[in-house]
């Protein structure tokens, strides 16, 4: 059994422990306005092909996918930049060429892409998403859809410079 | 009497395995899914139904077979569960590689693959000993301490694993079957408890 011993040195040591987790505390903020730069999801990267083509739509269309890129630290919007963009659909398994598309950020860093419906695959509905230009790191997401009836699904870029 | 019994308990049976296939059978999304990929669905609902009918054979709930033949069909019958878990890995495989090599690894983003992993595995465990069984020696004490827990390993991942997949499977009809081999497994465990303590 442990006993509590209460004693100036004791009392000291936990008093500077507080001291510095409640300073660190009211520090960290400031350094967290630096945007942190979005990590690569699991399985992300599955069924990438390199290189795919930059497209008005991918196949006939009725699905939107979103989003943004922004840059990490100071979070400002990345204009042109190209999103490569595949999942299983209604016109096509993940790996085939067909199910992939790329499409570039607009000046607010927004993207949006029109494709097929796309349909739950191993479990869960889900797209694929990648920066891979080189001038940031490269980076692979894999949002899932709250619903496998939902016509839109968005994700997000921060970058890091490569 | 009897044998209205025995019609009603195979027929339940029949529908509790049935009925999810034939519902999985007339799923929409398989109009965008390749041969290969179906069949490994219908592996792994067909061996959710196995994982089924493994307890009721032990138990004895099966009316119209004996203790000795229900122990035989047992023995088959997880011989035709790993077939059918080769079947569902297999094809997924050829489906997609990234996706499954990401699940036998441990590394998938998807949370029911650990539990179809690790129920995968103490299937395999399970029948490897069991064929071994005589070679090895065990004696039918020390093999039900081995089998009994990866057992339980297999019913819980089997049916975590199955509830937690958005596919082809309707909501309804695989909660029923889902919920049917927890009750046969525990049952069992509690006849099996009351049996040990009679003896």
């Amino acid at each position: 059994m442990t006993t509590v011993i209460l004693n100036r040195r004791n009392l000291l040591a936990a008093g500077g422990a507080v001291l510095a987790t409640g300073a660190s505390g009211l520090l960290l903020p400031a350094r967290a306005e630096g945007l942190a730069p979005t990590p690569s999801m699991p399985g992300g990267a599955n069924n990438y092909r390199k290189g795919a083509p930059t497209v008005e739509r991918i196949g006939k269309g009725g699905f939107w996918m979103t989003g943004t890129v922004r840059r990490a630290g100071d979070g400002a919007p990345l204009a042109g930049q190209r999103v490569h963009i595949w999942a299983h659909t209604t016109e096509g398994q993940e790996h085939e060429p067909q199910s992939h598309g790329a499409t570039l950020t607009d000046t607010n860093g927004a993207f949006r892409l029109e494709m097929p419906q796309i349909i739950p695959i191993f479990g869960q509905p889900h797209g694929h998403l990648a920066y891979d230009s080189g001038e940031f790191k490269t980076v692979f997401l894999r949002p899932v859809m709250r619903s496998a009836k939902d016509t839109s699904l968005e994700a997000h870029f921060v970058l890091q410079p490569a | 009497m009897r044998s209205a019994r025995t019609v009603l308990i195979w027929t339940a049976l029949a529908a509790a395995v049935g009925v999810p296939l034939a519902a999985a059978a007339a799923s929409p999304l398989l109009v965008w899914r390749g041969p290969v990929y179906i069949l490994a669905g219908f592996a792994g609902i067909f061996a959710l139904g196995l994982v089924l009918v493994q307890p009721l054979l032990i138990g004895g709930y099966l009316p119209g077979l004996s203790a000795y033949r229900g122990r035989r069909a047992h023995h088959w019958i997880g011989g035709a569960l790993v077939v059918a878990v080769v079947i569902h890995v297999g094809g997924l495989w050829i489906t997609s590689p990234p996706d499954m090599m990401d699940a036998l690894l441990f590394a998938s983003p998807t949370p029911f693959s650990p539990w179809g992993v690790i129920a995968m595995w103490a299937i395999f465990t399970v029948a490897t000993i069991a064929a071994l069984r005589r070679r090895l020696g065990l004696r039918a004490r020390t093999w039900r301490i081995v089998h009994v827990p990866l057992a339980i390993v297999i019913v819980a991942g089997s049916v975590v694993h199955g509830m937690l997949i958005e596919g082809t499977m309707e909501t309804m009809s695989k909660a029923a079957l889902c919920a049917l081999v927890l009750a046969a497994t525990i049952k069992l465990m509690a006849d099996l408890r009351a049996r040990r303590k009679r003896a």
